[in-house]
């Protein structure tokens, strides 16, 4: 009964994302609100029926039919309505016209809507929320716990959201293939921001940030399948995304960041999605340009080996991830990479340089620095600083543990 | 914030023949300078290297070989960095390798013009 549940979650959730798409690219529904109170609809209808007499053999073909049906009819509605108060305006026929949604008809309108939410006109929060809700199929409750936020600012935002890309007619206009390739980098980056939301979340619900991540993957594998763009950087992305997957278990039970430099149990990583990740490095290794993805994929696949210079390598690889962009993350984990490459003192010299003040971790990684050379008072006092600064439950604990572990 | 070029100047030098392993080890060299600046946000440009086939011209017509001919140094390369000021970006050229081999590093403000 369980599983039942589960796998019927499961169908709501990437129902409701091919549902909205369809609705949206295939029948050009430019009002993407509509879209989703149509598949809103069709879920209670769905809950109601299954509920009285069970659920059908084929809940997919059931709910495309009805979802079909409710847009047909508020059509007709709206033709009647139309014809009666404002006969000026005409309903295009094709509209109204019946079509089988079929899973090619779902594939072409998911990619589609991808390149759709990926507009430069939103902001970051704004693509990542809109992209768990109508990409994702994820509800608001699940979204504001993901996001550390709560529901009506969620709402917030994806109305503001969803107003932006109607004010623009971004479903009336056709994309042409230049404009496709050319947006493919922001669907990349929205895609490698979905997957780091859910990796380095601090939300203790594991459900929803393993989702999260598995989510980014099968979209990223979407696109990758896709022959129309060019593929290495997808190929780096999703190589980049099993790597750290690999790790997802490991890092949750132990509650532990990456960020706070502490070993985590190598024998728990699976050996699968690393072999997988591999696999995908090796297909991105085609073409003349190496993407900051690459350059971070080949990161995580050194950190997944043991040997003595793993961490040259590492660091080579930061020097030139931080040519291409620039992050507080990349530099502190440069600097740690620095450490063990070059000289711990060498890194401290470098690390008293970095001017992040208000970062609990950069506190954190100027206390494993002077750990490592021994200098326990500046050890302690570093941990001190990024207790003041740390606010996730989990960080607070395991800083705190680190403390103790200083004064013994 | 402002923009500086760094200029890294150094002397020709014909005998030069250097192990793959000192090749290595200055490649490196220039990757972790550039790296820790880049670690504190301030690359504004990775810049290039200048190789040495080169000619130059002069004003009467005149065309000579190499970059360097008449020139007791050459400029072997140049990156951009941000700084609040001139002495900002100085601090940033420390332990630039070409200062190690007895070369320079010129900095130069970027000029910025109203409305271009």
């Amino acid at each position: 009964m369980a599983t039942d549940q589960r796998h019927l979650s499961e169908i709501f959730k990437t129902e409701y994302s091919n549902l909205v798409a369809v609705l949206c690219n295939y029948y050009g529904l430019s009002d993407l609100q509509l879209a989703e109170d149509i598949v809103s609809e069709t879920f209670v209808r769905a809950m109601k029926t299954w509920s009285h007499k069970g659920v059908p053999d084929a809940p997919q073909a059931w709910l495309r039919k009805v979802a079909q049906n409710l847009f047909v009819e508020h059509f007709r509605r709206q033709k009647v309505f139309d014809e009666k108060i404002v006969p000026d305006i005409k309903i295009g026929l094709s509209a109204t016209e019946p079509f089988e949604i079929t899973t090619r008809l779902i594939e072409d309108s998911q990619l589609r809507m991808m390149f759709v939410l990926c507009d430069p006109a939103l902001n970051k929060e704004a693509q990542v929320c809109m992209a768990l809700r109508i990409l994702c199929g994820f509800s608001i409750e699940e979204i504001a716990l993901a996001l550390l936020s709560n529901k009506e600012a969620i709402n917030k935002k994806l109305y503001r959201a969803k107003k932006v890309i109607q004010q623009k007619k971004r479903f009336e206009t056709e994309l042409s293939p230049t404009e496709y390739q050319q947006r493919l980098d922001g669907v990349l980056r929205i895609l490698y921001l979905l997957f780091n939301e859910g990796y380095y979340s601090s939300v203790n619900e594991q459900s929803i940030r393993f989702d999260i991540c598995w989510e980014a993957m099968r979209l990223v594998l979407f696109l990758s399948r896709q022959d129309v763009f060019p593929k290495p950087a997808t190929h780096a992305l999703l190589a980049l995304m099993c790597f750290h997957a690999s790790r997802l278990e490991a890092r949750i039970d132990g509650e532990h960041g990456d960020m706070l430099y502490d070993h985590q149990d190598k024998t728990r990583w699976n050996r699968e999605l690393i072999a997988k990740g591999e696999q995908y490095l090796a297909l991105a290794s085609t073409g003349k340009v190496a993407t900051k993805y690459h350059l971070e994929a080949a990161i995580a696949y050194w950190h997944t080996v043991e040997n003595d210079e793993k961490w040259e390598h590492i660091l080579q690889l930061y020097n030139r991830l931080l040519r291409v962009e620039y992050s507080p993350v990349i530099a502190m984990n440069r600097t740690y990479a620095l450490a063990k490459a070059n000289s711990v003192e060498e890194a401290l010299e470098q690390a008293h340089q970095l001017n992040l003040p208000n970062n609990h971790y950069y506190y954190c990684l100027l206390a494993e620095l002077y750990r490592m050379q021994h200098q326990l008072d500046q050890e302690r006092m570093c941990l001190h600083k990024a207790l003041l600064l740390a606010r996730k439950k989990n960080e607070v604990a395991l800083i705190k543990a680190k403390i103790a572990q200083n004064a013994t | 914030m402002k923009d500086f070029m760094m200029l890294f100047h150094s002397a020709p030098n014909p005998d030069l023949n250097p192990t793959p392993e000192q090749i290595q080890e200055e490649v490196k060299a220039w990757h972790d300078w550039i790296g820790g600046i880049g670690a504190q946000g301030k690359l504004k440009n990775p810049g290039e290297a200048l190789g040495f086939e080169g000619k130059t011209m002069h004003a009467d017509g005149t065309i000579t070989d190499g970059p360097y001919a008449e020139l007791k140094e050459i400029v072997g390369g140049f990156i951009i960095v941000s700084a609040g000021s001139v002495e900002e970006a100085i601090a940033l050229g420390k332990g630039c390798p070409v200062l190690n081999d007895g070369g320079k590093v010129e900095v130069r403000d970027i000029m910025v013009f109203e409305g271009m």
